[in-house]
């Protein structure tokens, strides 16, 4: 086939060294996952093993990351470098290879994925220690990080829903951790079930793709994209891209696939930092920037990416301002986050999503793992008195500012990072996102409400960030007099992460700094080569930011809007005393509103699952299954058999033998006449 | 070489054993009787063997002793089947043998 040719001339060969060892990355946690896995099952009290074994995977993989890395920015490589390890599945002239592809965007991903994940593995060393499932939960743990890796080094559509569909069975598998808890295995099928329904999607893309592109390999769709460029706009591109966008919404958490994600929070807090913040949720983004020349061929659905995103972005901050949850709040931030990350990438600017993917995968870590060390020190203290009282509800906290210290410290600057405020990491991200959203507002006005979402998500995200910090480690501690005693710092496997990340979330910015502060743009033209297919489309074209005086302008109103939201939060947060659940009084007006979530749960419930049981259980259970199954077909059978067609057989049975040779003389006096003709 | 013409009265005979014997399977009740009205309809047709293996050679004589070795070995089972029924009925009327009527 040309296609498949096309595909092979724009790909280059593997050049050996550390790019040629990168299978290294994925075989090496699936190491450490089987002897977990071996562990869990056979000695599940080695925990020294378990303790060495499941960080040191994550860390020698990300060693092999960064010298694959190094490797490939002193090489200027313009195709991406694919690695054909086997062929998965020849069908006729359908054929996908198991192959790894390796470019400047596998590269990122794979960086931020082990770097980070091998973190949040040491920081779980100290945070599960106690647990009686340890060896199980980093046997789940690297065969996540397996899974993710595959997702970001497939080098077809196929190859990466294998990581796709394989995130999330570890997703549900670490939800649903604690499965003794019914309200945590629900949680566990919740996350897998709505994200079935984006991976339908996903699936009619690829189907679609298939059909007119008769090829799923990402070089080979990059190339049949190029060599029409007269699709662009076509009913067949805008459908491909907005079914594929179905999947990212269920993977990432956006509206109206979102609400999994908050009831993912029943898992470990490490789980929820790498798993549920920093990795898998952005999967969804990673395959639009994958996919970046048809979404770019699709104006209208971009536009639908970056109005998913920028409603999804004020909606879920909103309710982020009335959770007491400490990691709910969080969970609502992460999909608002995400929003951001569409927007970004709706509008085209697609470089800003992965800037924004980064620096959200640092400081976002970093809080939910400050989140739970705050939770962990909390639990411990509870635990000391035996007392029964909520350690992750923030009306129980207050006043840990003294006690953990190093916690606060680091926290405070992830939520300045979070907030926008310059120089951390988060306000170059969130900076560029919105200004080129602006920018585009001058072709598609559309745009200008996608920015005004944004910055009311940006004044959002500061408020019920600096509410989270006050009411957590301001004020005075509400945790009780006994249990004060008890509450301090963890120990270093758990605080050396939070500072590595707490660096991270200061100088993250730096990789893409821009030039208005004298930086080089450096992830823009490290990302270019994966780029440039979209870059060459009309709506890649028309992508200018803003410059000159506007550029000023937005920045100052990013800072003043990330400042007065941090103003703003503290001060409310700190006016009056925070109540006890007990003592709390009634929510009421348009806070219970947001404390209920919308109630968009229990919409879905009533318009989806419920009319959905209805018919499983009416329709196709008692009328078809019991009714017409059972009854008719198996009953009803059974029921002619023995009392129409029995009881006239029978009857032919009289006894009279004399009535049994007529029959038979009949018969065979028939027989012969037949014979004669 | 017999003659030809005995063939038409010896089928003829055939025939008329043959529906005297059908006739007694039908209408009589006691087992020996509608045994032996069997081995009539099987002379019959060893009767009708004979006759047409005039005509078509000797296939029809050597069929004849087949008839008449599985008819000895029918009458030993058969009359050991009727001998066990009377034992067990002190009767060999047929109309009392039907067990099998549904």
């Amino acid at each position: 086939m040309t296609l498949s040719l096309l595909a092979q001339a724009g790909e280059s060969a593997s050049p050996g060294g550390a790019i040629g060892l990168l299978w290294l990355t994925i075989a090496l946690p699936l190491a450490g996952f089987v002897v977990n896995g071996w562990l869990s099952v056979r000695r599940s009290r080695a925990k020294a093993v378990v303790s060495f074994v499941g960080p040191a995977v994550l860390f020698a993989s990300f060693a092999v990351a960064l010298a694959a890395f190094l490797q490939l920015q002193g090489m200027h490589a313009e195709a991406p470098i694919v690695q054909r390890l086997w062929s998965w599945l020849p069908v006729g002239n359908f054929r996908i290879d198991l192959a790894l592809q390796y470019d400047q965007l596998s590269a990122v991903m794979l960086l931020v994925v082990t770097g980070v994940g091998s973190f949040i593995h040491l920081f779980s060393v100290g945070y599960m220690r106690s647990d009686e499932g340890y060896a199980r939960y980093f046997a789940y743990l690297n065969l996540f990080v397996v899974f993710m890796l595959v997702l970001v080094l497939g080098s077809s559509y196929p190859v990466l829903f294998i990581g796709w569909e394989g995130v999330g069975l570890a997703s549900y598998l670490l939800i649903g951790f604690w499965f003794n808890d019914k309200a945590n295995a629900d949680a566990g099928k919740k996350a897998f079930i709505v994200n079935r329904i984006g991976d339908f999607g996903f699936l009619i893309a690829m189907f679609l793709l298939w059909n007119a592109a008769g090829t799923l390999d990402f070089s080979g769709v990059t190339a049949w994209a190029s060599a029409n460029p007269g699709l662009a706009g076509s009913g067949l591109v805008t459908a491909i891209a907005l079914f594929m966008f179905l999947g990212c919404a269920g993977k990432s958490a956006q509206i109206p696939l979102y609400t999994w994600l908050p009831d993912a929070m029943a898992g470990p807090t490490p789980v929820s930092a790498l798993i549920h913040a920093a990795t898998m949720v952005t999967a969804g983004v990673y395959l639009v920037v994958r996919s970046n020349v048809i979404f770019a061929m699709s104006p209208v659905a971009s536009t639908v990416v970056a109005g998913v995103g920028a409603l999804t972005a004020l909606f879920a901050a909103t309710i982020g301002l009335r959770q007491y949850d400490i990691k709910k709040v969080l969970a609502y931030s992460t999909v608002s986050q995400l929003g951001y990350m569409f927007v970004g990438v709706g509008t085209g600017a697609y470089v800003a999503g992965i800037f924004h993917l980064v620096t959200h995968a640092f400081f976002k870590a970093l809080l939910f793992l400050g989140a739970g060390a705050v939770i962990h020190a909390m639990h411990a203290a509870y635990h000391a008195t035996h007392s029964h009282a909520d350690a992750q509800d923030m009306r129980n906290m207050g006043g840990l500012r003294k006690m953990l210290p190093v916690t606060w410290w680091m926290m405070l600057l992830a939520t300045l990072a979070i907030a926008g405020i310059p120089p951390f990491a988060g306000f170059f991200s969130k900076d560029e996102i919105l200004a080129l959203a602006f920018a585009r507002g001058a072709e598609q006005p559309v745009f200008y409400v996608f920015y005004g979402f944004g910055l009311l998500a940006a004044l959002l995200t500061a408020i019920y960030m600096a509410r989270l910090m006050a009411m957590t480690f301001l004020g005075t501690n509400r945790t009780g007099a006994e249990e004060q005693k008890h509450l301090h710092d963890s120990p270093p496997s758990m605080t050396i992460p939070l500072i590595v990340l707490g660096v991270l979330s200061v100088i993250g910015g730096a990789v893409n700094l821009p030039h208005l502060v004298g930086g080089h743009q450096w992830l823009d033209r490290w990302l270019e080569p994966v780029l440039k297919p979209a870059a060459e489309t009309a709506f890649g074209r028309s992508l200018h930011g803003p410059e000159g005086s506007t550029e000023y302008l937005l920045v100052a109103i990013a800072v003043l809007v990330g400042i007065i939201g941090l103003v703003i939060g503290f001060r409310a947060t700190l006016a009056r005393p925070v109540p006890t659940p007990e003592a709390a009084p009634a929510e009421r007006g348009f806070a219970r509103v947001l404390l209920n979530k919308y109630w968009v749960d229990e919409l879905y419930d009533r318009v989806v699952v419920r009319p959905f049981v209805w018919v499983s259980r009416a329709l196709l259970w008692k009328a078809t299954d019991k009714g017409l199954i059972d009854g008719a077909l198996v009953n009803g059978s059974a029921w002619l058999s023995r009392s129409v067609l029995g009881k006239a057989g029978s009857l032919l049975q009289n006894g009279q033998i004399g009535f049994y040779v007529i029959v038979f003389l009949v018969g065979a006096l028939w027989i012969l006449r037949v014979m004669a003709g | 070489m017999p003659q030809a013409s005995f063939i038409g009265p010896s089928l003829a005979l055939s025939a008329i054993l043959f529906s005297i014997g059908v006739a007694g399977v039908l209408l009589r009740r006691n087992a020996i009787i509608v045994f032996m009205c069997v081995e009539i309809m099987l002379n019959a047709v060893n009767l009708a063997f004979i006759a047409l293996a005039q005509l078509h050679g000797v296939g029809g004589q050597v069929m004849v002793f087949f008839v008449m070795t599985v008819a000895a070995a029918e009458a030993a089972v058969g009359l050991a089947i009727i001998l066990a029924i009377f034992r067990h009925r002190q009767s060999v009327d047929l109309q009392n043998t039907n067990l099998l009527k549904g």
